[in-house]
């Protein structure tokens, strides 16, 4: 009986399942890339540069995620350009993700010891070189169990943009609870859903710590 | 610089602060092509803070490095002193070697891959050169069978001769050693001093910052003793360790003899 219900439910979850993937993988690739660039500049930037980072990684990782996403939602157009709410939503769980990436990355390569820099430059490398041969590679393995920890968080985060109309799994759900009112399996069936996803999550960034060990 | 074009190596007046620490107090240190020059001195003393200095991997206020004539770090314009660019310190590091006391292997890379880097990225050696060159030199240094192994699986002694290969792949014209053995299982200190020593034959100039008394007294064309940011003595090692002429030295040497009076009395007959 409960089933069925989950079953039927399908037509609307499903979609509902695959905007939430659509929105988790777009954060992500938005946030590794503000992430790294946000990383880099708090290492190695002009110290104008590492202020401006700074203030937006303090900033966002102290305002909750859902005021984050409504302050973007309504905020860009505010100030005249014009968005759908689908960017909007991948804009601010982009800067939430972005700005704990920054830390990650900030942290991963300066817990590299000083001496692997040290032999690199004694050899004549230069910065990127050096960066990208020796250290980045290094600080790979050290930074993925926390980056997926991150992915996790924007997996269960984007059930929030469900509150700006996105019609993820969780706004999906509450539709299909609206029609039927049977919300205990529903929500039962989101909740494995989520954590399925979570668990392929967690189980690839597993193997590919193991591919980078060394 | 004294000798007119020999000396490789030109310290003058060399003053380092760490803060308001003075760490360097006035160095100077001619060293010519060829020659093994051996610092010593108690911790603190500064040598590994002038080792660094010769390859700029430490800043200096004071005074002049020279390394095969020209000056290291900073570019000299009317009388005053610019900090020359990344490019062109890292393009003067290629003419020295340099061999760590934690020995520091890229430890995600193989032995081969570690001494492979450097020529390939810096002096753009194609692959099938690099490879052979690692080949041969981890050959040299006694570690043919080590060519895959990783760092971690390697021990001390193995990894730091993979250290020295990796750096005397950039084929430098001076090769530093900064404490190389200092952190090695006594038994493992032989197979690193053995392949120094071979370098010290084919005529290699070193500059070796060692608390190895004994290799330090066979290898050594010179020795410096140094001090509180001073050299405090130098001179050959039969000066240095039969008739030290200062207190402070004689201080410093009467610990080693009672070592090596410990050593040579636990010695078998």
């Amino acid at each position: 009986m409960d089933v069925t219900v989950v079953v039927d439910g399908w037509r609307l979850m499903g979609p509902g399942l695959a905007m939430t993937l659509l929105v988790s993988v777009s954060v992500m690739i938005l946030g590794l890339g503000i992430g790294l660039l946000g990383g880099l500049t708090l290492l190695y930037g002009p110290r104008l540069m590492r202020l401006v980072v700074r203030g937006y990684v303090d900033f966002v990782r102290g305002t909750p995620l859902l005021v984050l996403i409504f302050l973007i939602f309504y905020g860009i157009p505010a100030v005249g350009i014009p968005v759908p709410n689908f960017v909007a939503a991948v804009i601010s769980l982009g800067a939430f993700a972005g700005a704990q990436i920054s830390e990650l990355v900030r942290g991963g390569i300066s817990s590299i010891p000083r001496g692997q820099t040290d032999a690199a430059m004694a050899l004549g490398m230069t910065f990127w070189p050096r960066l990208t041969q020796v250290v980045i590679p290094q600080a790979v393995a050290r930074t993925l169990p926390p980056l997926v920890n991150t992915t996790v968080e924007v997996v269960k985060g984007s059930s929030l943009v469900s509150l700006v109309s996105i019609v993820e799994l969780t706004l999906a759900t509450e539709q299909v609870v609206q029609r039927v009112q049977r919300p205990v399996p529903l929500y039962i069936a989101a909740a494995l859903m989520y954590f399925v996803v979570n668990f392929i999550v967690s189980s690839g960034g597993r193997r590919l710590e193991r591919r980078f060990a060394f | 610089m004294t000798d007119s074009g020999a000396a490789i190596i030109a310290v003058a007046g060399l003053r380092k602060f760490y803060g308001s620490h003075e760490v360097l107090r006035g160095v100077d240190l001619t060293v010519q092509v060829g020659e093994v020059v051996v610092v010593i001195g108690p911790s603190g003393s500064g040598k590994t803070t002038l080792l660094r200095c010769l390859n700029f991997l430490e800043e200096y206020q004071h005074g002049h490095v020279y390394i095969d004539g020209q000056l290291m770090g900073y570019r000299e314009r009317n009388g005053h002193r610019q900090r020359q660019s990344e490019s062109e310190i890292a393009k003067l590091r290629t003419e020295i070697g340099m061999v760590f006391q934690s020995f520091n292997l890229f430890p995600h890379m193989t032995a081969l891959q570690n001494v492979m880097l450097a020529p390939m990225m810096v002096r753009k050696l194609p692959k099938a050169e690099a490879r052979e060159r690692g080949r041969f030199l981890l050959e040299k240094v006694g570690l043919a069978d080590k060519i895959n192994g990783y760092p971690s699986k390697l021990s001390g002694g193995q990894q730091q001769r993979v250290a020295i290969a990796r750096a005397l792949a950039m084929q430098p014209k001076i090769m530093l050693f900064d404490e190389a053995t200092s952190a090695l299982d006594p038994e493992l200190v032989g197979e690193v001093l053995n392949v120094i020593r071979q370098l010290a034959d084919e005529g290699m100039t070193m500059v070796i910052v060692s608390h190895e008394m004994m290799f330090a007294r066979e290898v050594a064309d010179r020795i410096i003793f140094m001090d509180e940011g001073l050299v405090v003595e130098e001179g050959s090692p039969e000066a240095i360790f039969t008739s030290p002429r200062t207190e402070r030295l004689r201080t410093y040497l009467r610990r080693f003899a009672y070592n090596e009076a410990v050593v040579i009395s636990a010695a078998p007959p």
